[in-house]
């Protein structure tokens, strides 16, 4: 090979080389990092202590209780969340698809929950959900729903679904626009042919509409399932876990672990075990989005 | 899709409902900024008061004349204008590489920063902590910045590289033809070219890092607090003063709101590009 044509080889390394570098530094290195932790009784105001354990930590996890409960809340909070979510963003869509005139205007406005920080959406539902003074309890009041007041973030049986309600208000606007991108793609023709055809309503609706964006669907379920096992800071803002072990789930139980109880080792092992968890979910998104890259 | 539905049956079918879907999605954040705005009184009143009866900006003014709300502003402006530098000036480049070479490694190596973007935050804030505090970043701006590019890279290599990827290759080939070298090619031809993508990923970056929360308050102390953590922070202290946080609050999300309607329209093309492709 001669030095001209070696160089022409190695050229998109260098211009991949900056990122590669970061990306190393800052997720790849952490990433090593957490296994090793894993391994050790990690304890952060015990820098010279720090015991090999094997797979301790990880036997410890299967014995833990309070593992358990937040994996259980973590699969409702999944599900809920994300269906939640789902519904409220395909009635959304569907309904954005129709013409009346001040469609882009709706269309512009629903995506604003979307936007919104964590930290206000938990500041924003917490003083909603507010006992005393809060605006649900006095609609409420006023509809006849409850009696009396009820305390929404306090109480074991309504916090965790206080704090689904924020989430799916959050996320509903990104499966509104995605979907909706792909319901622009079903050409009109088809509508017509159904319809000439004698489909009711609700059989395009069956037949030509959901086939056609099927694909879009589990693709937005996918990365979205993702994102919500992940998320753990609407619920750190709006109950920071409680009451009880109410509205724990596994990351913030993790991040918890490390933030509030220094247990680095503990709770690194417990994100790893987040991850594996996840890992299936990760692979069939990833998979879908690399017939991207063949082109 | 022609509508043969009549005037009243298109209201009542869809035009209501949108118009409830739009008042839930804008109801909370009407009523932080109306909160705002009421006197204290106005607020302790219950049942719920929900005008103001007057409008008042002592929860404002009480915001930056008490507390450290303007510092941290400014803390925020930094790290997100950091985050946007540092992301595009190294995701640019790589972008260039996977939309214009076909090298060893490209697949995988695309794939890599696609399941990174997946990572559970918890797998990599609680390593970069002990890393951090090690090299001494804690609480300063290179600090957070380097935390929130782990997400903005990996994010601005995939929405640059599909906009790459638009932009036809005769375009560079016309450009080498006339002498230019790679660099050239990339800095004088393909980059305003690709300009818009570069704006609505930056202007992504930019959002994404003045929302982020739980990097920015792993990472931060006293020094370089930003706008979210300092709120949070106030939710503790000040439990019954809602006007001074939903004040807060308005200020953190209005510039927020106001740059995503903006560019919301290519922004959700650039998202959904992966998801929807005819």
């Amino acid at each position: 090979m001669t030095a001209a044509r070696r160089t022409e080889a190695l050229t998109p390394y260098a211009f991949l080389l900056p990122a590669m570098l970061v990306t190393l530094a800052v997720i790849l290195l952490p990433v090593a990092q957490t296994v090793w932790m894993s391994l050790h009784d990690f304890v952060l105001f015990r820098p010279r202590n720090v015991p090999f354990v094997g797979l301790g930590n990880f036997v410890k996890i299967a014995q833990d209780e309070t593992f358990w409960i937040s994996l259980g809340n973590s699969v409702w909070w999944i599900g809920l969340v994300v269906s939640g979510q789902f519904l409220l963003g395909l009635v959304a869509a569907l309904l954005l698809n129709q013409s009346f005139w001040w469609r882009g205007l709706a269309r512009a406005l629903i995506i604003i929950p979307w936007t919104l920080p964590s930290v206000i959406i938990g500041l924003v539902w917490t003083w909603m959900f507010d006992f005393n003074i809060g605006v649900i309890n006095d609609l409420m009041l006023r509809l006849g729903l409850i009696a009396k007041p009820v305390a929404w973030l306090a109480s074991p049986g309504t916090a965790f679904y206080a704090v689904v309600l924020a989430l799916i208000w959050q996320g509903f606007p990104f499966f509104a626009v995605t979907i909706l991108a792909g319901l622009q793609t079903i050409p009109d023709e088809q509508y017509e042919a159904a319809e000439i055809d004698g489909a009711t309503r609700w059989q395009r609706l069956r037949f030509v509409v959901l086939p056609a964006i099927a694909d879009v669907i589990v693709t937005a379920l996918l990365l979205r399932t993702i994102w919500v096992a992940n998320s753990l800071d609407v619920i750190l803002v709006m109950t920071g876990g409680g009451p009880g072990l109410e509205t724990h789930t596994l990351p913030l139980y993790a991040f918890l672990k490390a933030y509030a109880g220094m247990q680095f080792g503990y709770a690194g092992a417990l994100a790893l075990v987040l991850t594996f968890i996840l890992l299936g979910v990760v692979i069939a998104y990833v998979r879908r989005q690399a017939r991207e890259l063949a082109r | 899709m022609i509508d043969r539905r009549s005037l009243p049956r298109r209201m009542l079918e869809v035009e209501l409902p949108v118009l409830a879907i739009v008042i839930f999605a804008l109801g909370p954040y009407v009523w932080m900024v109306l909160t705002s705005l009421k006197s204290n009184a106005d607020i302790a009143a219950f049942p719920v008061r929900y005008l103001p009866s007057e409008v008042t900006l002592q929860h404002y003014r009480m915001l930056f004349e008490k507390t450290s709300f303007g510092g941290n502003l400014v803390n925020s402006l930094i790290v997100a204008s950091g985050a946007v530098a540092l992301g595009l000036s190294v995701s640019l480049p790589a972008a260039y590489a996977f939309s214009r070479f076909r090298f060893f490694g490209r697949t995988l190596l695309m794939t890599q920063f696609l399941v990174i973007n997946m990572f559970p935050i918890v797998l990599i804030i609680i390593p970069l902590f002990v890393l951090m505090r090690q090299i001494g970043l804690l609480d300063t701006f290179l600090g957070i910045i380097l935390g929130h590019s782990t997400f903005a890279i990996p994010f601005s290599v995939w929405m640059l590289t599909s906009y790459l990827n638009a932009i036809p290759r005769d375009l560079d080939e016309a450009a080498t033809i006339d002498g230019a070298s790679r660099m050239q090619t990339l800095t004088k031809v393909l980059l305003p070219v690709v300009m818009p993508g570069i704006v609505t990923t930056a202007i992504y970056i930019f959002v994404t890092s003045w929302n982020e929360y739980l990097f920015a308050m792993m990472l931060s102390g006293q020094n370089v607090r930003t706008v979210t953590v300092a709120l949070q922070l106030f939710i503790g202290e000040f439990t019954v003063l809602w006007g001074l946080l939903t004040a807060g609050g308005t200020l953190i999300a209005l510039p927020v709101t106001l740059l995503f309607l903006l560019i919301q329209r290519r922004l959700v093309g650039g998202l959904t590009a992966g998801a929807v492709k005819s």
